[in-house]
């Protein structure tokens, strides 16, 4: 037992390519798989955006029949939620968790591993339906039952990659769960973590808990399809929309699947360019554990519309209500945060600061919806696909930007190009607002979403839209250059503590971090953690 | 939380199995998608290219943490990892079976009253669409789907294989106290027992389905009825299938010597998944059969 560090650190200098990426046991070689395969997802499925974009740029249809249309809407979810959003936080947490507790590397390095290679798996299984006959799934990433039943070939596909995807993710939380609980250097307790960790161990139990569920509802779908039962066939006695109960008891957790680990980043980012400790350490660790209770009595306001019994509709519309509560403790928290603080806008500081803005207007149109009355009026609108891409690209994607810009030179021990990452900030923040502000008025002017033509009194504020859209998408491309040059050509070296007021255990390792973090377990100085003294 | 014995971390060497894992599952996934969509012959050959290479992953990974396991190489700390991974993948499979009962109450408490015209909303329903059905249990639903059957009695089969697994969990906890104890010969005859009352659970249910299928005419068609029982039941029994290899392994294992009175994880984590498989019988028996 104790010759196994050393060995491994033997081991580290000869290794092959493919010894070193697919047979991998290293946390921060995992996490760089992760994060690179969600990059690449990230501009597949930005590329179908920008096709969606481009047809709906003016009214007519231009580029594309309309069930294209379809395959393109259902499948730029999927592949965001599930290529993007989850496995670049997946990437984060397997970099900066070990780091974080003074671990060597995962608590089950082997299962890390497993993890992530069955992801591009699934997502070969997943693309492929673009080609097959009868096309990709056209019923938008939600799957939702008679209709999506009605595609060709691709059901298959896409129910076998979602098992293989929550497969994926299940494995990867328990690693991040055990890692957590298990290996946190003597003296670490729970009240003392960094932000980022307490916020994946909340996300790793949602994980935990609701995709098995996601598997039980599309196993049912594989039934009704190929094996002949009626779950969903209200003549046999089943019910289409007892699918979308199943679906939102998993789906809107997974909605704070990809938002919790956000909060943490920011939780992270902010007082370190504020120069002060987290304003409530304690009120951010229970307003995140609130958060995800709430989330599991909240799922039916994805479905007001549908004919919900009247309590069932009151009953939901106040628990989704009461999310507000624990959320404005956040948002205050981090303004209070930065109150008085020595602020200074470094790259990270201003993605985090964008963050809190556009999450926060996110955060106000979900309020909205929670009425039911006004929910009926926005329902099936772009107001729909305004909100969720608010909190999900100006929430989700923007902190995990933060987080690269945060933590890229940690990792490569290299610093980036400031001025090019400030380009891409402020190209970003304002593109992104051109490209989502506009659907708000569209929505709420009664344009459907998900239908590719539209009347011509929505063709001004569609073209906005378009405009931001490819605005937005090229902007990226700079994301590419900044990181690309940052990890191979960057001549500027970085320091240990990247950042001046940065606390916390990975600022003790050097830059870039050793190959296997800690060896041994670190003393814990109270005074150097991220937070201060949490005692009181 | 802090392990008096880990003053130096244990990361566990590269493997293959993880990207055997993969690649396996990926063509056991693309072979079944195939011969669903009529594609039989490549697809069966995928599956079977898939399934084999999974079970050759299965014994190459255990037999590569066995044989570390028997040198020493895990230390408390790494056990610990162990037990809490099996607990929440354990945790997970519990959300997997309550997303087939969650479908179950459902359907029962509203979808089939609402169909019955139960309240203004099953009123119109039951009025305009579905005219003279009325809410029973089972049922296959206003078109009576898949013609007339017969559910099966609880009080037979059903009653006798919750008694199997109710012993089969007390033997296997008889047989967990002789291996603490250091007993050998109880280990052996009270594991063996056990897989043998296990093997008895799904004789009898494979019974059970074949007397549903041929005589009661209570298939996977039978409407939500038939659903419901057969995905709830069916993925019960896959589970006694993959607990009773498991158990069978444990056996070999301990026949073999592997564990002693201290180390034996790999048993402990079997026991849990048997009683896990147990509860969700108990919870099936009343809610499937009885109720």
């Amino acid at each position: 037992m104790s010759s196994t560090a050393q060995a491994v650190h033997h081991e580290e200098h000869h290794q092959s390519f493919f010894e070193r990426w697919f047979m991998s046991t290293n946390h921060k070689d995992i996490g760089t798989l992760y994060l690179s395969f969600s990059f690449l997802m990230l501009f597949v499925g930005g590329s179908f955006a920008m096709l969606i974009r481009a047809e709906l740029f003016e009214p007519g249809l231009q580029l594309m029949q309309p069930y294209f249309f379809n395959e393109l809407t259902g499948m730029h979810g999927l592949v965001m939620i599930f290529g993007v959003i989850m496995p670049s936080f997946v990437g984060l947490a397997n970099w900066m968790i070990p780091m974080q507790i003074g671990a060597p590397d995962m608590a089950l390095p082997r299962l890390n591993n497993l993890s992530f290679w069955i992801l591009p798996f699934a997502f070969v299984l997943l693309l492929s339906t673009f080609f097959m006959p009868g096309g990709a799934p056209a019923a938008g990433w939600t799957m939702y039952p008679p209709l999506v039943l009605q595609g060709g070939e691709s059901i298959a596909f896409m129910i076998f990659a979602i098992h293989l995807m929550g497969i994926s993710s299940i494995l990867g939380s328990i690693n991040i769960i055990a890692t957590i609980l298990n290996l946190r250097a003597p003296g670490l307790d729970l009240l003392k973590m960094p932000m980022f960790c307490w916020s994946w161990l909340i996300t790793s139990f949602l994980v935990i808990a609701v995709m098995p569920v996601l598997a039980g509802a599309v196993t049912m779908m594989l039934f009704d399809r190929f094996f002949g039962t009626n779950f969903f066939n209200a003549a046999g006695g089943g019910d289409p929309v007892m699918y979308q109960h199943v679906f939102w008891f998993f789906g809107h957790p997974e909605v704070y699947i990809m938002i919790l680990p956000a909060f943490g980043v920011i939780s992270e980012i902010v007082p370190t360019f504020s120069r002060k400790p987290l304003f409530g350490y304690k009120a951010m660790v229970y307003a995140i554990a609130c958060i995800a209770f709430l989330s599991f009595i909240v799922w039916s306001h994805h479905m007001f519309t549908v004919g919900l019994p009247l309590g069932a509709e009151v009953f939901f519309m106040y628990s989704t209500m009461l999310i507000a509560v624990p959320t404005g403790v956040k948002i205050f928290n981090w303004v209070t945060t930065m109150w008085r603080g020595s602020l200074s806008f470094e790259v990270p500081m201003l993605w985090a600061i964008a963050f809190i803005v556009l999450f926060t207007i996110g955060g106000f149109s979900g309020v909205m919806m929670a009425l039911v009355p006004a929910d009926f009026q926005y329902n099936q609108t772009y107001f729909i696909v305004a909100h969720f891409h608010y909190v999900l690209v100006g929430g989700a994607l923007f902190s995990i930007i933060g987080a690269v810009y945060y933590w890229l030179p940690k990792w490569s021990g290299r610093m980036y190009s400031n001025f090019w990452a400030k380009l891409h900030f402020w190209s970003s923040v304002i593109s992104v607002n051109v490209l989502f502000f506009p659907q708000h008025f569209l929505g709420l002017a009664g344009m459907p979403r998900r239908i590719p033509d539209y009347n011509v009194a929505f063709a001004d504020w569609n073209m906005v839209s378009s405009i931001g859209g490819f605005w937005f998408g090229a902007t990226q491309l700079i994301f590419v250059g900044v990181v690309i040059h940052c990890v191979f050509f960057s001549k500027q070296k970085a320091a240990a503590r990247v950042w001046e007021h940065a606390y916390g255990l990975e600022w003790t390792l050097p830059s870039p971090a050793p190959h296997h973090s800690f060896t041994v377990p670190p003393v814990i100085d109270d005074s150097q953690l991220a937070h201060g003294d949490v005692s009181h | 939380m802090s392990q008096p014995d880990a003053n130096v971390y244990y990361v566990p060497h590269k493997s293959r199995w993880p990207i055997i894992a993969t690649i396996g599952m990926f063509m056991f996934m693309l072979g079944a998608a195939n011969w669903l969509n009529g594609h039989d012959t490549a697809g069966q050959v995928i599956l079977a290219a898939g399934a084999l290479t999974i079970i050759g992953m299965m014994v190459g990974w255990f037999g590569n943490v066995i044989r570390e396991s028997m040198k020493g190489t895990f230390n408390s700390q790494v056990d610990t990892s162990f037990r809490m991974g099996m607990t929440w993948f354990i945790f997970s499979e519990v959300f997997f079976f309550a997303a087939f009962f969650g479908a179950l109450f459902y359907i029962r408490t509203f979808t089939v009253p609402w169909l019955g015209g139960m309240g203004d909303k099953g009123a119109l329903t039951n009025g305009f669409i579905w005219q003279g059905f009325s809410a029973t249990w089972p049922t296959n639903g206003p078109d009576a789907v898949g013609g007339s059957f017969i559910s099966t009695s609880p009080w037979g089969i059903p009653l006798i294989n919750t008694l199997l697994l109710l012993s089969s969990s007390v033997t296997v906890t008889i047989a967990h106290h002789a291996l603490r104890a250091g007993k050998r010969k109880p280990l052996i005859g009270f594991l063996g027992l056990t897989i043998l009352l296990g093997a008895t659970f799904l004789g009898l249910q494979a019974h059970e389905y074949w007397e549903s299928y041929v005589h009661l005419n209570m298939t996977l068609h039978s409407g939500i009825y038939g659903a419901t029982f057969y995905i709830l039941t069916g993925f019960h029994g896959l589970h006694v299938t993959l607990g009773t290899i498991m158990l069978i392994v444990m056996w070999l294992r301990c026949a073999r010597g592997h564990f002693n009175r201290e180390h034996h994880f790999a048993f402990e984590a079997v026991a849990w998944y048997w009683h896990f498989v147990d509860v969700i019988w108990l919870c099936l028996f009343l809610f499937v059969y009885i109720l």
